[in-house]
């Protein structure tokens, strides 16, 4: 019982925080997608429709917005599992603090895993309200995108998680997300289908957890699903989160009691 | 309450603390104390249950840490040498998340808060943020947050080290209080007056093991003498050997002369008899800071 309760009462401290901010990050949630689907969807889309060879055979638009989804669900995640994970550890010391009562480190990692998923499922669900505004949904299968979101979302800050309760620096996130998340972001299918890469960078583009998840939405939203490729991207996103959480336990246990 | 022998923690090679043996009685103030790197803090996380003991026993509560961590948390209250409050909340908030910790139900945590927040002098601060909060008073937050759950005994690392003279006298105060209510309480300090306001029996630690114990009264009488008395000399010292004798033990700075003696008075006397004119003549009482500084030497650690 105490496995469910203490990592909800770590949790409440997360919630406790975001109340100051929520309404700013759920601005941020609905203007950002608004922004980029009527940049690359509706502007950049237009003359892409125009050569009559657009990706999928499906209006630019559509093709897009699942990408950006799903590339949205790892930045939110990468990015709440990155300082603030840090900062509890090192700066403001809120772990040390949950420690220091019932609460184990194991309590303090789930807590906060359970806040940056929340995060994810917020911004998500916003992104999809706005591309089914703009049209672009063709399926309720695109309801389920939300927990795919979230799934794309553990396999990012679970890793991220236990690289930063490892680095003692936080120049290591420039790092990571200058030369993985950004290039990812760029070149895993979010905004061309992977095969325009040449041969070599293709192999590498389907390693990426973010391809999966960009596969994975795109067939939601688009209502074409593969029932088999579909399980296959899952499990593989699965597998990063799962190798991810055992990783980030094992970190904050070293971090956390010395 | 705590009960620890041949207690060890280590880091790789670093021997932090090495063997030491502890008993700490229900109802008691308890010190560590010793110069900085002489094992105090991680004597006290292993107390805390957030560092594992790497050999010999240790009981808190009756309970072994390795096995009962959570339980024995539940019932300690830690003010740890580094705040961990959290700056974007605010001081209510701040001691209600921590309760919710301790799986106390906001129901019964609003009046407690209140309670602990007038105990600490936060009243009217309630409603603030605790980032532009003083030095002191986040001090006196942590404490009141370490109070949440009733404790039946609180740890204290270095309460008010970083702190000015007044928010220090405030938070000893407070700490004096709680004492008289019967709170047990372990105390880790490098000051010495804090130690002997404080604890009614202390250990000082070195380098990893305990070098004495007692009472502040008992560790002066035995390290020290009842008195001492300090002289200064205008440019060189004293010639060696023209002291010899004078006290029961001479100790030689760079800047005077120590002297320690049962009668402070007759030594001075005897001091200008031999006709060593001395700049300035103090005599005082011994303090714990001699003890301290006889039993860990005068050498900078770190």
């Amino acid at each position: 019982m105490d496995g469910v309760l203490q990592p909800l009462r770590a949790y409440e401290h997360w919630l406790a925080q975001y109340k100051r901010v929520w309404r700013g990050t759920v601005g941020t949630s609905l203007i950002n997608p608004i922004l980029y689907l009527t940049a690359l969807g509706v502007g950049l889309g237009t003359i892409v429709d125009r050569t009559q060879n657009t990706p999928g055979g499906v209006p630019y638009l559509d093709f897009v917005a699942p990408g950006l989804l799903a590339a949205a669900a790892m930045q939110t995640a990468a990015t709440e599992s990155s300082w603030p994970v840090m900062a509890a550890i090192k700066w403001s010391r809120v772990y040390h603090g949950m420690i220091a009562t019932p609460l184990t480190e194991r309590d303090a990692f789930v807590g906060h895993q359970l806040f940056v998923v929340t995060r994810v499922l917020v911004s998500a669900a916003a992104y999809l309200v706005v591309i089914a505004a703009f049209g672009a949904v063709s399926s309720w299968t695109a309801l389920l995108v939300v927990p795919v979101a979230v799934l794309i979302g553990t396999a990012f800050s679970m890793p991220m998680a236990a690289i930063s309760a490892s680095v003692e620096r936080d120049n290591s996130f420039v790092t990571i997300f200058r030369f993985l998340i950004v290039p990812m972001f760029l070149f895993s299918g979010t905004f061309f289908p992977v095969s325009q890469l040449p041969y070599a960078l293709e192999l590498v583009a389907y390693a990426t957890p973010l391809w999966h998840g960009v596969e994975l939405c795109r067939m939601l939203t688009l209502g074409e699903v593969d029932a088999a490729a579909a399980l296959g991207h899952v499990a593989y996103l699965a597998a990063w989160a799962t190798v991810g959480f055992e990783l980030a336990r094992r970190a904050y246990r070293k971090r956390l009691l010395g | 309450m705590i009960h620890a022998r041949d207690l060890v923690k280590r880091f790789g090679e670093l021997v932090a603390v090495d063997g030491i043996d502890l008993d700490v009685r229900r109802g008691e103030a308890f010190g560590f104390l010793g110069p900085n790197g002489a094992g105090k803090s991680s004597t006290m996380r292993m107390i805390g249950c957030v560092s594992p003991v790497s050999g010999g026993m240790l009981r808190i509560l009756g309970l072994d840490p390795a096995t009962d961590g959570p339980a024995i948390r539940a019932r300690l209250g830690v003010v740890p040498q580094q705040d961990t409050l959290d700056f974007e909340l605010t001081v209510r908030e701040n001691v209600l998340i921590y309760g919710r910790y301790f799986g106390l139900s906001r129901r019964e945590l609003r009046p407690r808060i209140e309670e602990l927040l007038d105990f600490v002098q936060l009243t009217e601060r309630a409603g603030d943020k605790v980032e532009p909060l003083s030095g002191g008073m986040k001090r006196r937050l942590t404490i009141a947050r370490s109070l949440v759950n009733d404790p039946d005994l609180l740890l204290l690392d270095e309460p008010t080290t970083g702190l000015d003279p007044q928010a220090r006298h405030v938070v000893w105060d407070r700490l004096f209080r709680l004492k008289q209510r019967g709170k047990t309480f372990v105390v880790t300090t490098h000051y010495m007056d804090e130690a002997e306001q404080l604890c009614d029996r202390l250990v000082v630690m070195d380098r990893g093991k305990i070098v004495a114990e007692g009472s502040p009264w008992e560790l002066i009488q035995r390290y020290s003498t009842r008195e001492v008395v300090e002289l200064r000399f205008e440019g060189e010292g004293p010639q060696n050997g023209k002291l010899d004798g004078v006290a029961e033990r001479v100790e030689e700075l760079p800047d005077r002369v120590l002297l320690y003696t049962a009668d402070g008075d007759a030594t001075a006397a005897a001091v200008g008899t031999r006709g060593l004119p001395a700049h300035s003549t103090l005599v005082r009482r011994s303090t714990l800071e001699d003890v301290f500084l006889h039993l860990t030497g005068r050498t900078l650690v770190d």
